[in-house]
């Protein structure tokens, strides 16, 4: 398991972005995995737009991993290694702005329909299109159903653990699931430890083969 | 007990801004903080407030701005150290003091420090709070890192007390809201006691009264402390420069433009062409410090956010050192190298950095632009605000709403700041017709309901929340029930500051230390000052619109009516409902109906969902959150409702 966890960062700074609607849990992930980050000895800057997090709005964290120093909490424009997609249509949202050829994605396809789908006036691509679209615009994409995986798991907020679980299963960054569980160990009960690391596992799970 | 407490000095830490400001804090030993919630400085008194009991100190979340200000100062004239926090619109409503404070000066070191939204993420203005600080003449500090974020609150009061002077640290969202590494300094042991003492000759810093007059003696000392302030700054370890030097360009920066300005000319690898003057005190700037990096090259480009302020200053100092530095080119703002409005990022500095310098930076393909644009169009639906599931603004905007459609007099809404604002959107069904600053809706609405005299016989309506009524909105009213003004002020009273994330205020039961405190009810309060005031739930539709109707026949004086529910997102109440809802897809006829899909089109609850296969609304459960007012409007009684269990 723990193959990557010495190693080291494939670009510096490394910029992810971890993409989502309010509620999903974007600022947990950012935080989690920073954690993990910094425990390795990493400088980690995250940039987190959540003024509209709770009210149907997309939200955004940038995080810049630097084995160096801090860097802008903007990811410069197309300069994404790494997008993770809470939702999909966030996905293709995010590439527009980040993306470049490249750019790897890992995207939850589970979707979180807008107030203007849901009202009728706007319509939320089939998800065969996004797929499409992601796989086109990305170098190597992962669609994974965490949402539902997360539900089988008692509730849908573990799909951005899951999430991170499948980036540390992708092998992309110097982190394992020894990690994931000292950087959740610090601030969780170990019954919530135990139901998290389950949800990493199954993320990574998700992205083997 | 917090991290920020816990944590080792000497030990690296990854911290949002805000929490590495109040390590900076509680490294200087501060006693006293007070702030007025509001987006991006709210963590500051947060995570002050959970350290109090280890750290022995007293925070509160003030009234106002104003207050929080006056408070922290009876800190600093009582001997302590003592901070206040505020977005940057809390500096405007703080101003008034504020000026009479930088004049009166301080005695145990006392920080203001404002957070700046460039770019307005989290607001509906991008106002800059740098200019307060050369408005009312006291030393402005700006970090530019998250280090910087810890150690410069930490000098910020060690420089406040050796000027006696109020200092003001400003940061911004980028700095605030992201985190970064910071190590940490010790904490110290300290005993504050504290005592005012003011018998002593009425001109005595130390033991005379605390007052920004004789002016002309005062304003004098200010000034001393000010030029004082200005030799301290020209040997700061936090004015840095890199770069060769004499460089091809110097890019003079401050706070978060200090990251993007370093990463564009990283970006465009011109590090050996362009010198990097990042400046940590930003006013009075040390004339000897940037007229020396002035002299060493021919153009100069002021990367900041928002209004024109470093860039005057550079400018008003090349002036003054012309004859011995020469003319220079200058870049920035005002040549339109940068833009006016938003915030920046690295790429608009980058931009700026390649057309002065004649250098291309690496871009995507052209053809991959164009790929995500096409996919963008269809693949990437606008996401739109809304109010939350369960929100009983949209229950009580859907009533006000209806009934000035029956009232059919053109009466409108005068709206200020909270979640409600975003009433002015279709979410609160466009209710708005006018949003301001806190408080504002109903001192505008008292001004509309003088109008009758020239003619105006449309109904008038304010709306303003529970938090922001203690904030502002009471010498609003008092000055409606005063002057005889005919208006309606709705009371959006959700039980909470909801917007920022439930901090205590005066109408709640507990303080931000989470102890037991009186709570002043808001409708008492209207009551007393002399309104006629109703009270009721706007999850009863039919209650509230016969009420809400019923005062709007009543033109005559200020009528207030209480909407009280709790916001859905506070957390004695996430996640519990209050009814067990169905929809019986059999009773909905959909497109037949009549309704034209009222509660998808119209109510857009993000609970009902528009079931494009049946025609028929359905019900999505998982974010359902049971406040049953979407049984009350639909016309065929599809939506049904239980009480739940």
């Amino acid at each position: 398991m723990r193959a990557m966890g010495n190693g080291t960062l494939t670009s510096d700074p490394y910029n992810l972005i971890i993409a989502g609607v309010g509620g999903q849990g974007n600022v947990l992930a950012s935080r989690v995995l920073g954690g993990m980050l910094t425990t390795k000895g990493y400088h980690v800057t995250i940039g987190d737009t959540f003024g509209a997090s709770q009210r149907g709005g997309s939200v955004m964290s940038h995080i810049r991993i630097s084995a160096s120093s801090n860097w802008s909490p903007q990811i410069p424009k197309g300069r994404a290694h790494m997008v993770i997609a809470l939702e999909p249509t966030e996905a293709v949202r995010v590439l527009g702005g980040y993306g470049n050829p490249k750019v790897q994605v890992l995207c939850n396809t589970r979707p979180i329909h807008s107030v203007g789908v849901i009202c009728g006036e706007l319509v939320y691509p089939s998800l065969t299109d996004l797929e499409k679209w992601v796989r086109d615009l990305s170098d190597k994409a992962w669609f994974l159903d965490a949402t539902n995986a997360a539900i089988k798991l008692g509730n849908p907020i573990f799909g951005n653990i899951m999430m991170i679980g499948a980036l540390g299963g992708t092998g992309a960054l110097p982190v394992d699931r020894q990690d994931f569980e000292t950087a959740v160990s610090r601030d969780m009960s170990p019954d919530k430890v135990k139901v998290n690391l389950s949800a990493y596992d199954m993320g990574a799970e998700m992205v083997k083969g | 007990m917090s991290h920020l407490v816990e944590g080792e000095p000497g030990s690296r830490y990854l911290l949002m801004g805000n929490e590495a400001i109040a390590r900076g804090a509680l490294e200087a030993g501060v006693s006293v903080a007070a702030g007025y919630p509001g987006t991006p400085s709210s963590e500051i008194i947060e995570s002050l407030a959970r350290t109090a009991e280890a750290r022995n100190l007293y925070v509160e979340w003030s009234t106002n701005e104003k207050i929080a200000l006056e408070v922290a100062a009876a800190a600093s004239f009582a001997g302590l150290r003592g901070l206040a926090v505020m977005k940057q619109n809390g500096v405007n409503v703080a101003s008034d003091f504020l000026l009479h404070l930088a004049g009166s000066g301080t005695r145990g070191g006392m920080v203001l420090i404002p957070c700046d939204d460039p770019g307005a993420l989290s607001s509906i203005n991008e106002g800059e709070s740098r200019h307060f600080a050369r408005l009312v003449e006291i030393p402005l500090l700006e970090p530019g890192d998250f280090q910087e974020a810890k150690d410069m609150v930490k000098w910020a009061f060690e420089l406040s007390e050796e000027l006696q002077s109020l200092v003001m640290l400003r940061s911004v969202t980028r700095l605030s809201h992201a985190s970064g590494d910071v190590t940490f300094g010790e904490l110290p042991e300290v005993k504050p006691e504290a005592a005012f003492k003011c018998d002593g000759f009425i001109l005595d810093p130390n033991e005379g009264a605390v007052i920004s007059a004789p002016v002309d003696y005062r304003h004098g000392q200010q000034h001393a402390k000010l030029k004082k302030a200005e030799a301290l700054f020209e040997d700061s370890p936090f004015n840095i420069y890199t770069g060769p030097e004499k460089p091809e360009l110097l890019v003079v920066t401050s706070s978060a433009c200090n990251l993007y300005s370093k990463e564009a000319i990283k970006i465009l690898g011109v590090e050996d062409r362009v010198g990097l003057l990042k400046l940590g005190t930003t006013w009075p700037i040390p004339p000897k410090l940037v007229g020396k990096h002035l002299g060493l090259t021919e153009k100069i480009l002021i990367v900041e956010e928002v209004v024109c302020f470093l860039e005057d200053q550079v400018k008003i100092l090349t002036a003054e050192l012309g004859p011995q530095i020469g003319t220079k080119t200058f870049y920035g703002k005002r040549d339109g190298s940068l833009p006016m409005v938003g915030e920046l990022n690295p790429d608009l500095v980058a931009a700026a950095l390649s057309r002065i310098l004649g250098v291309k930076t690496e871009t995507v393909p052209e053809d991959y632009t164009k790929r995500t644009q096409e996919a963008g169009f269809l693949g990437a639906p606008n996401r739109e605000l809304t109010f939350c599931p369960g929100c009983p603004h949209r229950a009580s905007f859907w009533s006000i709403h209806n009934v000035l459609e029956l009232d059919n007099r053109k009466g409108f809404v005068c709206g200020d700041i909270g979640c409600y604002t975003l009433a002015v959107l279709p979410a609160g069904f466009s209710t708005l017709k006018t949003v301001h600053a806190m408080g504002s809706g109903t001192g505008v609405a008292s001004g509309f309901g003088k109008l009758g005299q020239f003619g105006m016989d449309q109904p008038v309506l304010s709306v303003c929340g529970d938090s922001t009524f203690f904030h502002s909105a009471i010498p609003a009213l008092i000055n409606a029930v005063h002057h005889k003004s005919d208006i309606t002020m709705v009371l959006l009273d959700n039980s909470g500051t909801g917007m920022t994330g439930f901090q205590s205020h005066p109408g709640l039961t507990t303080d931000a230390l989470g102890q037991d405190a009186p709570a002043i009810d808001p409708a008492e309060v209207c009551r007393a000052i002399g309104a006629r005031v109703e009270i009721a739930d706007p999850f009863d539709i039919e209650t509230t619109q016969k009420t809400l109707l019923d005062l709007l026949q009543d033109k005559k004086g200020v009528k207030v009516l209480v909407l009280r529910q709790i916001c859905a997102l506070s957390p004695e109440k996430k996640g519990k409902k209050l009814f067990e809802m169905a929809l019986d897809q059999e009773v909905c006829v959909g497109e037949n109906c009549g309704c034209n899909r009222l509660c998808t089109r119209v109510f857009r609850c993000p609970g009902l969902v528009w079931d494009h296969e049946k025609k028929a609304a359905k019900l999505d459960e998982v974010i359902c959150t049971g406040c049953g007012v979407c049984a009350s409007i639909c016309p065929s009684g599809a939506i049904q409702r239980k009480e739940a269990a």
